[in-house]
């Protein structure tokens, strides 16, 4: 049963055994506009929760993403390099980033569930 | 319909009112707006400009070197070569032409004098390798203007050389890297703090030379985030990098007291001089105990910007980061002066060159010519007329549209995109449109810290009447987005440019970097066959 959680810099992790997959969110890809490079991690990078390990660059701003947990990169998304448009076509699915074996699970406890992210979003105006 | 009026006395072909930009011409030119294509896809091959000598007649010693194939350089006559670039040069938009509206890229009018006087002979024929007994008048004028810059910022010590904006905060926290090395503090000193609305360069830099940035958030009120800040700072950070005014246009009122919990944490000040324009004359870096500051020449001090002439990015240093300056520096020993190299004489760890020569002579020559002529009350009025501009273009269009902030501002006004809500126009379409008005648009999308920002730096040099056409703009492209009905005109904005709205994101993701002769064959639109 895969679990989704969100970040309060708009990343999403679905979560299926002890791997999450990562991407930006709706909100982020419409607030970034035409996404046109983004960087992905390369498998085997260990990061911690936080962490800046992603850039996504659209034609207003280059922005960092950061690791919603900490863990392991196990696959990263080589499509991006040439069609970056997923990123605006379809955040949550082919235009995800990364994905990372979790090194604590518990880690996810302080992301905010679907509601809650729609909440927050909704107070940014 | 608006009735069209037949301006052509009948003849065919004529363009009637009404019909702007709806005909073609024989030439694909309009009136005087030139289509002009690449060099490259101009003349004949082997058509020259010159007549060059045959070469003589001797042994080949190429060891099979020799080129097979063409050259492949174009085959123009020197008049053609001529009307090419002239004419490119009247596609440039640029500060001789009008209001030039970059926020927190101070773009001034460059005075006529300056140019006067880096034409003369004993400055503008000089070659940086030519004896130094040749050359005492230069370096007096470089010493001259040195003394300007550390008097101007309240600071002991400068170093001339460094090339550009990016290139003095390279210098100037390689000078604060030395200096921690020097302590031993290298090592655990990692981290510099920038806040969030940084110019790009700041983080970029400090990434450069190993450190890792930390962003210190901004408060409602614009500025930093004081007590973030003081939280940030520990036995870690090895600097803060600010920029003051900040790149809202906002004074950062808490400056003293940032500078004090800084160097209360070991650590060292960095300010970003690049707004320096808003308070030259009126307020001295040194006094808000600054370590270190690079003085943009080509924005506060007038020399030419952009594509108009080189940087230069003097940085004035603290007496505690003195000792870290680069080479060279310039010396009076009696009555003669030279150029110093040899650190002889120098405690600490100079950082050796950062450039070839002494610095952009021709910049210093410009830069010390605007402060000779305008004098320390021309100096100040620069920074007071500046900050006036910025606020009479906020105060003319408060009401129309959404500052980010409450309050005056200091050299540039700042509005957010929440005056265009639910209007279906974006910052991009707005500032598209200003095209069509004749105005280069505003920066936009930064600082970042604002949603849809749209950053304007009128500076000193924009009149009054100018200013208010200007304003006059903006409030009628306000009026016109407010209709609601009028996107779809916004979204095809530029309508009247030698070209209409860019495709910027296939120029960012496919771009064409290299003109080849297999990729344009004659007749073919290189933009098109991108999108292919």
């Amino acid at each position: 049963m895969a679990e989704t959680k969100y970040t309060e810099e708009h990343e999403w992790i679905r979560v299926e055994g002890d791997v999450g997959t990562i991407g930006i969110t709706q909100y982020a890809q419409e607030q970034l506009g035409d996404v046109v490079f983004v960087d992905v991690p390369a498998a085997g990078r260990k990061v911690a929760k936080g962490e800046a390990c992603a850039v996504v660059e659209s034609v207003k701003a280059a922005s960092d993403i950061y690791a919603p947990v900490g863990g392991e990169v196990v696959e990263s998304n080589a499509a991006l390099a040439d069609t970056p448009g997923d990123v605006n076509a379809e955040p949550t699915g082919k235009g995800w980033f990364f994905k990372l074996k979790l090194s604590d699970k518990g880690e996810l406890d302080g992301l905010m569930d679907e509601a809650a992210y729609e909440a927050f979003v909704k107070s940014l105006g | 319909m608006v009735q069209s009026i037949d301006r052509s006395q009948g003849r065919a072909g004529s363009v009637s009112a009404g019909s702007v930009n709806t005909y073609g011409t024989y030439t694909g030119n309009r009136a005087l707006q030139l289509e002009e294509p690449l060099i490259f896809e101009m003349g004949q091959a082997g058509r020259c400009g010159v007549d060059l000598p045959e070469p003589p007649k001797m042994k080949e010693r190429l060891n099979g070197l020799r080129r097979k194939g063409e050259v492949g350089l174009p085959g123009l006559s020197e008049p053609q070569v001529v009307q090419h670039y002239t004419r490119l040069s009247q596609k440039n938009y640029a500060i001789d032409m009008g209001v030039y509206p970059l926020g927190s890229c101070t773009m001034k009018h460059n005075p006529r004098i300056n140019e006067k006087v880096a034409r003369l002979a004993g400055i503008g024929d000089l070659h940086p390798l030519q004896p130094v007994s040749t050359v005492q008048g230069a370096l007096e004028l470089i010493d001259s203007l040195a003394h300007w810059l550390k008097t101007l910022t309240g600071m002991p010590a400068v170093a001339m050389s460094p090339a550009a904006g990016a290139h003095g905060e390279m210098c100037g926290m390689m000078a604060i890297a030395a200096a921690l090395e020097a302590k031993g503090e290298r090592a655990k000193r990692k981290t510099v703090l920038a806040p969030e609305s940084a110019h790009g360069t700041n983080p970029a830099t400090a990434a450069a030379l190993g450190f890792v940035v930390k962003p210190i958030p901004a408060n409602a009120r614009g500025r930093v985030d004081l007590a973030a800040l003081k939280a940030a700072l520990g036995p870690d950070v090895a600097a803060i990098m600010l920029t003051n005014p900040n790149t809202c246009g906002l004074f950062e009122s808490e400056i003293v007291e940032i500078s004090k919990a800084v160097h209360e944490a070991g650590a060292y000040f960095y300010c970003d001089g690049a707004n320096f324009n808003a308070i030259v004359g009126r307020v001295r870096p040194g006094d808000l105990g600054i370590d270190c500051m690079h003085i943009n020449l080509h924005k506060t001090f007038s020399t030419p910007h952009g594509g108009g002439g080189p940087g230069a990015g003097p940085v004035v240093l603290s007496a505690a980061l003195a000792p870290y300056a680069p080479y060279p520096w310039i010396v009076k020993d009696g009555d003669k002066w030279r150029v110093a190299e040899d650190g002889a004489k120098v405690d600490g760890m100079p950082l050796g060159r950062l450039k070839a020569f002494h610095g952009q002579m021709g910049m210093f020559t410009r830069a010390l010519a605007y402060i000779m002529s305008h004098g320390a009350d021309g100096l100040r009025q620069v920074a007071e007329d500046a900050v006036l501009n910025a606020n009479y273009v906020m105060a003319a269009l408060k009401d129309v549209m959404s500052p980010a902030f409450e309050g005056p501002c200091m050299h540039e006004a700042l509005f957010d995109d929440s005056f265009l809500k639910d209007t279906g126009v974006s910052t991009l379409d707005f500032a598209k449109a200003m095209i069509d008005e004749g105005y280069h648009p505003m920066t936009m999308y930064f600082p970042l810290v604002v949603h849809g920002a749209m950053l304007i730096e009128p500076t000193e040099t924009v009149a009054k009447e100018d200013l208010d056409q200007f304003i006059g703009a903006l409030r009628s492209l306000t009026a016109k987005a407010k209709t609601g009905t009028a996107a779809d005109d916004f979204k095809a904005a530029p309508l009247y440019a030698p070209r209409r709205r860019l495709d910027e994101t296939l120029a960012a993701r496919k771009p064409i970097l290299r003109w080849k002769p297999s990729n344009n064959p004659p007749g073919t639109d290189p933009l098109k066959q991108a999108a292919e």
